[in-house]
């Protein structure tokens, strides 16, 4: 996997060299200074706190929530047992950025959740780690063994008073495991199926107690912003997009991969960063955020910057950061059917709207691309649409929806003239 | 029912818990399971789980029977029904499918001689799609037995992998 750096996390992390990822070179890379600087100094939580909000940093996972904001959230008196939790569940279609930092630099994840204990007051940390990359999983319980070893975690932390432990769990194949209460329930033993809220994990988390839950990326931030300041953090980006962020490209360009730049970059610099378009075809479309942000036309997308503001903006959302890109040769109507049959098989089916519809969705969608439309159906669409978002307990729904949305609203002469002509506009080849 | 060394392993899973809160090892009691009747197995229907390996392991970690085959069914890697000696997973999400994850998937069915879903008559390999695996920038991927994820599976390397699986 490729890494093309210029930010915060990979900063000195040589991906060629097969122990980057070990204590001895990340404290080579200036790591561990962050907790030992709060350990140190008796930095108060809420001092800790307060510079995560300074920093602008917003949830890498796919809302872009300010963490700092919700590390505020947590009880830090309540006096029973408290938990973080990470979410390396990442299986949102484009979105391969997780991996290669628990791969490449996990003891950042973990002095990042380290500090999140420390500043939230709780005794334990898990890391749910996607079940399809099992290898990467048991890497990180190396690391977190290195990390005990070396004193930085369980009892009495660099010989303070400061208890923290914390441990990998690995998820099994469960799309739905990634929303963050279906996590919980996973982690606890169950069934991945999302929980009514409230009550929010802050109040009622993990086991019932107060928890606070983030993305690997968001955590793995943390360091440099305790250890530089979240002042710099911010100025690494823009104003409300504080920070780099880690860019997951795929699809038609010549060097798909992660790419850790400022937000606020052009997506015509990143595509270019990525070696441009493959074979030189011209950029048809691209799924800023992830399969379940809104699709945008390829010349929208080349006059927006990589941040939260300008992608919603433009309709669509920052989400993952996963880009996915498609050039002329894509049928729209094949595209969106491959991300319908995804949700309609990922739904966990609690929810009648979301269960039924995801297969209302896919089952249309199925029969436009094989030319057995039948008019009325991109109306059909648009109305099981409405029945589903917004209705439902978790936002799986919405996530399926967005795409179906978006696509025919962009790319509607395609599936018109599909569901016309029983023929696809574009002769479309999965290369 | 499992090895020394599979319940040493569970019991390692136990022990990252809270002492009360022991069905949370289940899900890593489960795979260990599975890799043990994986590795000893001798038939697809031996390289399974079952009902009864479910219930021994439900019993071990100290949960309702019901309760550990809730999981092993909701779970989709969890191979529940009888399984080739190689299980080749392949994504055909749509980020993989731009970068030729359907192709590899038709490729490797062509020279199985078997569709996605079958298991060839010698009971050596199963073809399946998966999702997305977090890995679309690799792509094609290719999951060998749940753990071993293979990347850039382009025909030469998919030649390659399939001639070392023995
Ligand atoms: C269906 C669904 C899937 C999700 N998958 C992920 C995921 O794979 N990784 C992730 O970090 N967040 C995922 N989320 C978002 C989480 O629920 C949660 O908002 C996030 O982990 C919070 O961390 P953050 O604030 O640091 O972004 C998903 C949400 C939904 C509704
Ligand atoms: S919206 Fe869908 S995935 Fe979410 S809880 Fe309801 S049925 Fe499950
Ligand atoms: S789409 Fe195949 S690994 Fe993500």
């Amino acid at each position: 996997m490729a890494v093309f750096v210029n930010g915060v996390i990979f900063e000195g992390v040589d991906t060629a060299a097969p122990d980057c990822w070990r204590l001895e070179a990340y404290m080579a890379r200036g790591g561990y200074q962050a907790l030992k600087k709060i350990l140190d100094n008796k930095i108060p939580q809420e001092d800790v706190i307060a510079e995560v909000k300074n920093s602008g940093l917003r949830g890498r996972g796919g809302a872009g929530f300010p963490t700092g904001l919700k590390w505020s959230f947590m009880p830090r008196s309540f006096p029973g047992d408290k938990y973080v939790v990470c979410n390396t569940d990442e299986g949102e279609p484009g979105t391969f950025k997780d991996r290669d930092i628990i791969v490449y630099n996990p003891h950042a994840l973990i002095e990042g959740m380290i500090i999140a204990g420390y500043a939230m007051g709780c005794k334990a940390g898990y890391n749910y780690i996607h079940g399809e990359i099992f290898e990467a999983y048991e890497l990180f319980e190396e690391a977190l063994d290195e990390a005990r070893k070396a004193g930085l975690l369980g009892q009495n932390i660099l010989g303070t008073d400061f208890s923290f432990d914390l441990f990998a769990h690995h998820g099994y194949g469960a799309y739905i495991c990634g929303e963050e209460t279906a996590l919980l329930e996973s982690l606890e033993g169950k069934k991945g199926q999302p929980r009514f809220k409230p009550p929010f994990p802050a109040s009622f988390g993990l086991y019932g107690k107060p928890t606070t839950i983030n993305n690997t990326e968001s955590f793995a931030s943390v360091p440099f912003i305790i250890r530089d300041g979240g002042q710099k953090f911010l100025e690494a980006g823009k104003p409300n997009n504080g920070g780099t962020k880690l860019f997951s490209i795929s699809g038609h360009v010549n060097r798909p991969g992660n790419y850790e730049i400022p937000l606020g970059t052009p997506f015509a610099t990143l595509l270019e960063m990525a070696g441009g378009m493959k074979d030189g075809k011209k950029l048809k479309a691209v799924i800023p955020g992830g399969s379940s942000a809104p699709v945008l036309p390829g010349e929208v997308m080349m006059e927006l910057t990589m941040d939260y503001d300008s992608i919603s903006k433009a309709g669509s959302m920052l989400g993952s950061g996963a880009v996915i890109v498609m050039n002329e040769d894509v049928c729209m109507v094949k595209a969106l059917e491959r991300l319908a049959y995804f949700y309609h098989e990922e739904s966990c089916g609690q929810c009648t709207p979301c269960r039924e519809g995801t297969g209302w969705l896919y089952k249309v969608i199925h029969r436009i691309a094989n030319g057995e439309g039948r008019d009325g159906d991109l109306e059909l669409l648009e109305s099981v649409g409405n029945n589903m978002a917004g209705r439902t307990i978790c936002a799986l729904a919405d996530a399926a929806v967005f795409p179906v949305r978006s696509f025919t609203k962009h790319f509607r002469n395609e599936f018109e003239h599909l569901i016309t002509h029983k023929k696809a506009l574009v002769d479309h080849k999965w290369c | 029912m499992l090895s020394a060394q599979s319940l040493a392993k569970i019991d390692r899973e136990l022990a990252k818990y809270p002492a009360d809160q022991f069905r949370s090892a289940i899900m890593g009691a489960l795979r260990i399971a599975l890799v043990e009747r994986r590795e000893t197995g001798n038939t697809p229907e031996e390289r399974c789980l079952n009902a009864d390996v479910i219930e021994f392991v439900a019993n071990y970690v100290g949960i309702p029977p019901v309760a550990a085959y809730e999981v092993a069914t909701f779970y989709n890697m969890y191979d529940m029904k009888p399984v080739g000696k190689y299980k080749l997973t392949v994504c055909t999400n749509l980020p993989c499918a731009l970068q030729g994850g359907v192709n590899a998937a038709h490729y490797i069915g062509e020279k199985l001689g078997i569709g996605i879903g079958e298991t060839t008559a010698d009971g050596k390999f199963t073809l399946l799609e998966g999702e997305c695996m977090g890995a679309c920038g690799d792509a094609p991927v290719l999951l060998v037995n749940n753990h071993k994820m293979c990347s850039f599976m382009t025909r030469e390397a998919i030649d390659k992998k399939l001639a070392e699986l023995e």
